[in-house]
């Protein structure tokens, strides 16, 4: 165990001395330092040091050689191991401090300490900096490992270790630059009046329109939006989820997949249907007025516009939460309740529902932070109807940029969002009556009385036939000439954005295939990142004990509550500037993608786990085994179902996402759903729908083939696992 | 290696040792202050209720739970610290836990194979292991093929293929139907005397505890009741809850009335009687009745007292009663006669002084 502690000591000493320390012209890395060291903007720590006159770097390389005397020197292991952290500690929190004191325009506390040549400022950390994090990093896990914590693993400690800071980092670190943005004042300095000023305002609060007055403040707009659409999803989900598992209608396979589209289609492409649909010209529109002289309206645009979308949009993901609810109702609960007379309505009444109570209450909450946090339709339907997601986006791309009121604007969103999260955590975390317990619990689910067979046949029906048109709209209107003017067919926008030139060798001259292939490579290096640390996160959470073990889930979980604009904002206003400058890069995409997308691999990661006996890893571990060796060649192994559910989930989301990459795309790396917001802007529907089509079609395509292997590793693991449990 | 040269090597295998072992989860006590030495070589079991601390005391010998203060040896060595990873002990899972990705041959070499022996040198290990267990050329199986007794003997084979020092096992029976589960516990306690292993055993089952110990630790509350001998504790129970727990017993009240040198005599009911050994006790303690020496019968003998059978239960091979009396409640079984008493008989009830042992 020593010898690892030694290793990463010395490939800090390394990353110091050899690898560029600061961000150089073309990214991380350049050649240039090794041909010509002495070069300023590409030097390695040690070169800037002596040449360059950075003497405050000398400290952090200083501490870890002073970790290397330390190993030498004859002391109590445990000593050892606690002065070691402090150096390492020491280390890291200093080459933290340095890089946010001393930014590009030199030190902003205490400029007479730093001396002349820090007033020129640096740039951002390079990966000779991040390689030297990283060391330190891992010589304090191992080194509290070395302390008797987490029961002597050092690759437990430096798993946890090395999630805390990328949580930290990428998660706390810019939602933290959004609180500071919101108490800077124009001129500089910082004052609480401002963010008072700010927050209270009448735009954000106002609630003159329940009086009959104009309009809502923002915020009070998204909360009236965000309870009807978790109201309208739950209880459509719950007609949903009843209907799948409770009645013997026949196509049932067919309208289940009806449910799962909307999930992967990008956000705004069903409020950019509806507008083909219902809009102005849309085809109902027109239809309705010829026939019935139905006065053509814009009702569309503004609160039922984007109220109809985000239903459609959101009630699958109220029916898959219910769906499990539904299903962990114990049928010998109703055997019960049966066999004491009640029917079949007083057994729904008084016994299934009330069970589903807390089913029920987190459906709500998830649609009321998705509607919360939804960008895509808002920005397609809003119209005169602001929220506060959309308007966050104008804050900051509108004619007059004010990132203090955006930063102000997110905060109220994370409030919001984060309460309604909090709340679902304290509230509802432990309050579950489901009641699979791992026995055999045969016995037959009720039917439904004849009331709720009605209400569910006439919700979902019409719903998911509802839901057909809308998707055979998005088809159609990929291949008419101009929606609503003239519908001769046409390949037209096809070709427009995905034409091929064969005439000189292969060409892709199409306009999309740019973002397209941004989309796609960006999506697939962020999907394995995101399941794996999803899945070791998960890990550490069902299989480890360690201190501050809720606060490390807690933080783990909570960018599932922080909206997609939030997180723009929040990445744009923290990583434009030194220590860690990424924005205009491809790694801020992938890495936006990966915490954005990290709680569903956690998630699904737990509940694999939980599958998973305990004493697999304990037999592993009292063999000889050493946790690495255990997650490698057992659990790795075992988890392959929950792996490949992970990565699908991660590459759609990656597709699809809208509200965090509108702000971070540049033109170098554009992707397909900021590309195809920006052709909806120019009212050029034909290609945007067409684009979207593709998408859609790429991302089935994706998800088949995954089921695929899933579908042949599941069939091979479960007579596995029978078998060895059994008996 | 061949069997013998395996014997042979064993021979050095290690004492468990816990010194003032505290273990607390939370606030909650798992162990209050546990000191025990298990003797190398000895099969010993953990015996007690759910709840009592014997399967967290045979988590602290394999290293999967760390003792909240005192100190654990292992062979002589102080492996308070050490992670379960660098212990030289191996446990037998209730679960079995087999690998269910790894075929039974992949299984038992694993531990083998963790620790850097060569592939080809831990399969040839392994099947020696596996035809120690009477499974010699399953190794390509998976464990899903097995049925639940062979399962239970592959867990078995991994285990000892790595000569731990100690093999613990964690009731390893319960998931075996009652038949096969007499015939097992004889196959473990077979080869772990060939092998001559130091096997801490856990169960609840005391019948099972009876058949396959050396030494029977018994546990109640997070705290040892008694330690010793099967025959120990059935014949000189220290307390009430041994004497109930190691076979049935019925506790009636006495009085102690004095010491007669080797003998202690007392009053049950009106009956004076003498049992021999001396016992520190005073005026209130119990007799214990084992419920085959209490005696049924239809007339009056010297110093039996009359009773009513209030329930009465034909087994085949014996006959057990209820009956109600001046002794209280007795619980008794009885050879089948040809007239067996029934519900509602009046009876009288006897027994022998020599079966009489006095507990607190």
């Amino acid at each position: 165990m020593k010898r690892t502690l030694t290793l990463w000591v010395v490939t800090g000493i390394l990353g110091f001395c050899i690898f560029p320390w600061y961000m150089t012209d073309s990214g991380f890395w350049s050649s240039q330092t090794l041909r010509d060291p002495l070069v300023m903007d590409s030097a390695s720590g040690l070169v800037s040091i002596f040449y360059h006159d950075r003497w405050w770097l000398f400290l952090p390389l200083l501490s870890l050689i002073g970790v290397l005397l330390v190993q030498c020197l004859p002391l109590r292991p445990v000593l050892e191991a606690r002065l070691i952290a402090g150096l390492a500690i020491f280390a890291l929190s200093f080459c933290a401090l340095q890089g946010l004191v001393i930014s590009r325009s030199g030190p902003s506390v205490f400029p007479w300490l730093w001396g002349e040549a820090a007033s020129s400022g640096q740039p951002g950390m390079g990966i000779g900096a991040g390689l030297f994090a990283l060391s330190a990093l891992f010589v304090l896990t191992s080194s509290v490992s070395h302390m008797g914590r987490g029961r002597g693993d050092a690759f437990v400690t430096g798993m946890i270790g090395l999630i805390v800071s990328l949580v930290v980092v990428f998660v706390f670190y810019p939602v933290l630059h959004i609180l500071v943005q919101a108490l800077q004042l124009p001129g500089g300095g910082y004052a609480f009046s401002v963010f008072a000023s700010g927050f209270f305002a009448s735009d954000i609060w106002d609630l003159s329109c329940l009086f009959g007055g104009n309009a809502c403040g923002v915020a009070i707009n998204s909360i009236f939006l965000a309870v009807s659409t978790g109201l309208g999803t739950t209880v459509l989900g719950l007609a949903f989820a009843l209907f799948f598992t409770r009645t013997a209608f026949p196509a049932k396979k067919l309208l289940r997949v009806l449910t799962v589209i909307p999930i992967i289609t990008p956000p705004f492409v069903i409020g950019l249907a509806l507008i083909l649909l219902f809009g102005r010209t849309g085809t109902i529109t027109e239809f309705a007025a010829d026939l019935f002289g139905v006065e053509k309206s814009r009702w569309l645009y503004g609160f039922w516009g984007i109220y109809f979308a985000q239903m459609l949009s959101f009630t699958p993901i109220a029916f898959l939460v219910l769906i499990g609810v539904v299903e962990g109702v114990s049928p010998s609960m109703e055997e019960a309740s049966q066999t004491l007379d009640a029917n079949r309505w007083q057994t729904f009444r008084f016994v299934s529902l009330p069970l589903m109570r807390p089913g029920l209450a987190n459906a709500f909450l998830l649609g009321f932070i998705e509607s919360l946090a939804d960008f895509g339709n808002p920005l397609v339907l809003g119209g005169n109807y602001d929220v506060l997601s959309t308007e966050i986006y104008y804050a900051i791309v509108g004619s007059v940029a004010d990132p203090a009121r955006a930063a102000i604007l997110a905060f109220t969103l994370l409030l919001l969002t984060l309460t309604a999260f909090i709340a679902q955590r304290t509230w509802l975390g432990k309050k579950s009556y489901a009641t699979v317990t791992g026995k055999a619990d045969s016995g037959q689910h009720a039917a439904l009385s004849p009331m709720v067979k009605r209400f569910c046949y006439g919700i979902t029906l019409p719903w998911a036939a509802l839901t057909a048109i809308v998707y055979s709209m998005i088809v159609f209107g990929s291949f008419v000439k101009l929606w609503g003017y003239n519908h001769s067919f046409t390949t037209e926008h096809y070709v427009r954005a995905f034409g091929i030139d064969f005439s000189d060798g292969i060409r892709f001259v199409g306009a999309a295939w740019d973002s397209y292939f941004t989309t796609l490579t960006i999506s697939t290096a962020a999907a394995p990142l995101t399941a794996l640390i999803g899945l070791a996160t998960a890990y550490l959470l069902v299989r480890q004990k360690f201190i501050g073990k809720s606060a490390f889930e807690f933080g783990t979980m909570l960018s599932f509550a922080i909206p997609g604009t939030v997180i723009g904002v929040s990445y744009i206003m923290a990583f434009n500037f030194p220590p860690i400058e990424l924005t205009g890069t491809s790694v801020i995409l992938i890495v936006v993608f990966v915490f954005r997308n990290m709680p569903v691999g956690v998630r699904g990661g737990v509940a694999a786990m939980s599958q998973l006996d305990k004493s697999l890893d304990e037999a592993s571990l009292t063999l000889g085994a050493n946790s690495f060796t255990t997650v490698r060649r057992v659990i790795a192994p075992l988890m392959g179902p929950a792996m490949l559910a992970a990565l699908t989930y991660s590459f759609v989301r990656a597709i699809t996402s809208v509200s965090a990459v509108i702000f971070l795309v540049s033109a170098k790396h554009n992707m397909a759903t900021s590309f195809i917001v920006g052709r909806v802007e120019n009212g050029e529907f034909g290609f945007a729908i067409a684009y979207s089509a593709v998408l859609i079609v790429t991302m089935l395509a994706a998800i088949l083939g995954l089921q695929f292997l899933i579908g042949q590793r599941r069939l091979r693991r479960t007579n596995r696992v029978e078998g060895a449990v059994a008996a | 290696m061949n069997i013998s040269e395996w014997k042979m090597s064993s021979e050095v295998k290690g004492a468990v040792e816990f010194r003032n072992v505290v273990k607390k989860y939370g606030s909650v006590v798992a162990l209050k202050e546990l000191t025990l030495r298990i003797e190398p070589k000895k099969l010993v079991t953990l015996l007690g209720p759910s709840g009592c601390g014997k399967t967290t005391t045979l988590r602290l010998i394999a290293g999967l739970e760390s003792a909240t203060t005192g100190s654990i040896l292992i062979g002589g060595e102080d492996v308070t610290h050490l992670s379960a990873t660098y212990r030289k002990v191996s446990m037998v899972f209730q679960s079995y836990a087999l690998f269910p990705h790894m075929t039974v041959a992949e299984n038992v070499s694993y531990g083998l194979t963790v620790k850097g022996t060569p592939k080809r040198a831990a399969l040839e290990k392994a099947e020696t292991g596996l035809s120690m267990v009477g499974l010699a050329g399953f190794g390509n199986r998976l464990p899903s093929e097995l049925s639940g007794g062979q399962q239970q003997r592959v867990a078995v084979a991994r285990a000892i293929v790595l000569e731990p020092e100690v093999l613990l096992l964690d009731e390893p029976l319960s998931n075996l139907d009652a038949k096969l589960r007499r015939h097992v516990r004889e196959e473990i306690r077979q080869i772990q005397q060939d092998l001559g292993l130091t096997a801490v055993y856990v169960t609840h089952d005391q019948e099972e505890a009876m058949a396959v110990s050396d030494e029977i630790v018994v546990m109640k509350n997070a705290e040892i009741a008694q330690a010793g001998t099967p025959w120990d504790l059935y014949e000189r129970p220290a307390s009430a809850f041994i004497a109930d727990f190691i076979g049935d017993a019925n506790l009636v009240p006495c009085e102690i009335v004095g010491q007669n040198g080797n003998e202690t005599s007392m009053r049950v009911r009106e009956r004076l009687v003498s049992v021999p050994g001396v016992y520190d006790l005073v005026n209130e303690a119990q007799v214990v009745l084992r419920p085959h020496k209490i005696s049924v019968g239809g007339t009056q003998t010297p110093g039996s007292f009359p009773a009513e059978v209030t329930y009465a239960a034909y087994l085949g091979n014996q006959i057990q009663y209820t009956v109600e009396g001046p002794l209280g409640h007795l619980f008794v079984t009885s050879e089948v006669t040809a007239k067996p008493a029934r519900k509602g008989d009046s009876v009288f009830v006897n027994f022998d002084e020599q079966d009489l042992r006095l507990v607190a």
